[in-house]
């Protein structure tokens, strides 16, 4: 049976390099989303947050936000697509990106 | 061509130094975000949806073979191999570190070229047309007036912060392929009946969430006035321009809300307050600068060459691209070739490291050394010799640069999209590339005539989708990507803004309604010279309307 929770994920650009990131439960940056941190209550949402803006003022990372995600069977969808093609790279070039570089998120842009 | 002075290279160099210290104190946490974002804007460094992009002004769209290669070299050494064209003339890369960027801009500086003035609310790089010194309907070339602009208006001090970013364009042709009816300012040159020449002021027009075609507020100003004109223009909408609202900042809302004949008064009083002869233009200074665009040591030839004329005759596929691809050139044994990066279902503008070499190659060989960047994201070489035509199709066949599609449907312009853009609220470049599958056969194409298809991934319209013959624009609707169609648009001389259609479609249905279009103008035009934008500007929007919404 399909397990799904819904909750939010906190992403951000690496300040030195500008890759995609996302902050997991032990509270790094990782380049693939399914390593990401599902918030659901509002006492982990809190501590994201608070670590996102620690990570800025350390220089680490820029331009941080929560999005919406579903965690399907232990893997992460964002809700919109705008968040899947940022797990993904361009859908219009797999050659480049995370999809290129065994980083991807397990869900296409838009599901055929 | 352009060439820097001393004072263009020490600037530059100076102000690569300058960014590699902000960007040092950003990565050592001296400066926020907030306090470098301007910084990296001001010198065309974006954050986007992957990376970092960084944007690189090229004024006029004119490229030396030199820094061509350069931009080759940037995208294989700090990118991913390849690099887009855009609807500004610009180039930009999608993959870039902050870490590298100085070193970027150094390597631009070496070339002389930077990316200031892709950003911000200052007067952005000055764009024109893309034959510009080559075309038979020229009246005069129109760059070392953009080039005189371009050196008053960088970094000018009092209009670094304008409420709002301000283009300027400019064509030196009557058939206007500068798009300077959807600019903040419009230029447009005329010649009177005693044989001298002045410009035509053209202001608030955009597109944008608010499309406007800019009004005539000079029929006709001496070239010598120019800039004092549009230093008056500036020094009205710095004032009155709204800076309490980002979405009614631009020019065209200040001259939409007061009106052009308010507005026009408003410039004629400021003009009015600086005596010319302390603002005008030096005729020394121009002339000056009109040696950077010397006309090229034409040979003289015959006005037809029997090599071309032979290789027509004997490879169908030359003579296509050849009808399709050239434009008449003002010398005689020589045309204009047009490099359509628009090959069947690529990405509009994307171009290889490789490919960029290859046409810097062409330019150094069979075009004294120059091409040309258009704003609908094709490269032109602008002086080919006639006999060296058939060499040039043969080296950019091999190298996928040869579709014969100029000017027809599948020459589509279409920003990055969602598949990059981090404004964007749709994908444009699927939709690109699948009409561009729909409609491969270049037959069809043919029989569809002269088109023009722009998509836009949100309203911002960087694909001028506005202007578009057919217009597409990419919005969301509860997370689903949905497009609208606009009919009639048009960026020529006869500018016009399209007109929403009806409701949207989800991605699949667009090429199939696009077809439908087609297929009905194809039924009611009144034979085949008249083209689809004629057609639709008799019928207007009610049989277009019918064929597509009819059977829901």
């Amino acid at each position: 049976m399909t397990t799904q929770e819904k909750g939010q994920v906190m992403t951000a650009n690496r300040l030195g390099d500008g890759e995609v990131v996302f902050l997991t439960r032990a509270g790094t940056w990782s380049e693939k989303i399914d390593e990401a941190a599902l918030a659901q209550e509002p006492q982990a949402l809190a501590a994201i947050e608070a670590r996102a803006a620690e990570d800025v003022k350390a220089n680490l990372i820029t331009g941080q936000y929560l999005f919406n995600a579903t965690r399907i069977d232990g893997l992460i969808r964002a809700d919109h697509i705008r968040e899947r093609i940022r797990t993904l790279g361009p859908s219009v070039r797999f050659d480049l990106g995370k999809q290129a570089e065994g980083k991807a998120g397990a869900f296409a842009a838009v599901e055929s | 061509m352009y060439r820097y002075d001393e004072f263009d290279a020490k600037f530059v160099s100076e102000r690569t130094e300058q960014f590699r210290n902000q960007a040092n104190r950003r990565l050592k946490g001296e400066l926020t975000e907030d306090e470098f974002r301007p910084l990296r804007l001001m010198n065309g460094l974006y954050l986007q949806l992957h990376a970092y992009m960084l944007r690189v002004a090229i004024p006029y769209g004119t490229l030396s073979s030199r820094q061509m290669n350069q931009l080759a070299m940037i995208a294989e050494k700090y990118d991913k191999g390849y690099a887009h064209f855009t609807t500004r003339q610009n180039i930009q890369y999608n993959w870039i570190k902050l870490e590298e960027t100085a070193d970027i801009l150094q390597a631009l500086a070496d070339v002389e070229m930077h990316a200031i003035q892709t950003s911000g609310n200052c007067i952005r790089n000055v764009t024109t047309d893309q034959w510009a010194g080559a075309a038979a309907d020229e009246i005069a070339d129109p760059r070392p007036v953009g080039e005189l602009i371009r050196q008053w208006s960088s970094l000018h001090p009092e209009f670094s912060f304008l409420p709002r970013k301000f283009k300027i364009a400019l064509t030196g042709a009557p058939t206007d392929r500068a798009a300077v009816k959807v600019h903040d300012i419009g230029l447009r040159l005329h010649k009177n009946a005693k044989g001298e020449i002045g410009w035509e002021v053209m202001v608030g027009g955009g597109q944008g969430r608010t499309p406007m075609i800019a009004v005539t507020v000079r029929d006709f100003l001496p070239q010598f006035e120019l800039i004092s004109y549009l230093e008056a223009i500036l020094r009205v909408y710095n004032l009155y321009g709204r800076r309490d609202n980002k979405f009614k900042a631009r020019i065209k809302i200040l001259v939409h809300e007061i009106g052009a004949e308010k507005f026009k008064d408003e410039v004629e009083a400021e003009y009015a307050k600086h005596p010319a002869q302390q603002t005008q233009v030096e005729q020394a200074e121009l002339a000056r600068i009109a040696t950077y665009f010397a006309v090229p040591e034409f040979e003289k030839l015959p006005r037809l060459s029997k090599s071309f004329e032979g290789a027509r005759l004997a490879h169908p596929d030359f003579k296509r691209w050849t009808k399709n691809n050239l434009a008449a050139h003002a010398r005689d044994g020589y045309a204009i070739v047009n490099i359509s990066l628009k090959p069947e279902g690529g990405i509009p503008g994307d171009t290889t490291a490789t490919q960029m070499r290859v046409i810097a190659d062409l330019a150094k060989r069979y075009s004294f050394d120059e091409l040309r960047v258009t704003h609908a994201q094709n490269i032109v070489l602008a002086h080919v010799r006639l006999d060296d035509i058939y060499a040039v199709w043969q080296k950019l066949v091999e190298h996928d640069l040869a579709a014969a599609n100029l000017g027809l449907a599948g020459d589509i312009i279409a920003c990055p999209g969602l598949d990059y853009c981090s404004l964007a609220t749709a994908r444009s470049i699927p939709i690109a590339q699948a009409i561009s599958r729909k409609f491969a056969d270049i037959d069809m194409q043919e029989n569809y005539g002269a088109l023009k298809i722009n998509i836009s991934g949100c309203i911002n319209a960087c694909g001028h989708h506005h202007v578009g013959h057919i217009g597409i624009l990419g919005l969301d609707k509860n997370g689903e990507e949905f497009y609208q169609i606009t009919l009639g648009g048009s960026s020529s001389e006869n500018a016009s803004i399209g007109k929403i259609l009806g409701p949207g479609f989800a991605a699949h249905e667009v090429p199939d309604a696009i077809e439908n279009i087609l297929n009905t103008y194809v039924k009611l035009r009144e034979g085949k010279s008249e083209d689809f934008l004629t057609a639709y500007r008799r019928l207007g929007a009610k049989p277009f309307k019918e064929a597509l919404y009819a059977t829901a």
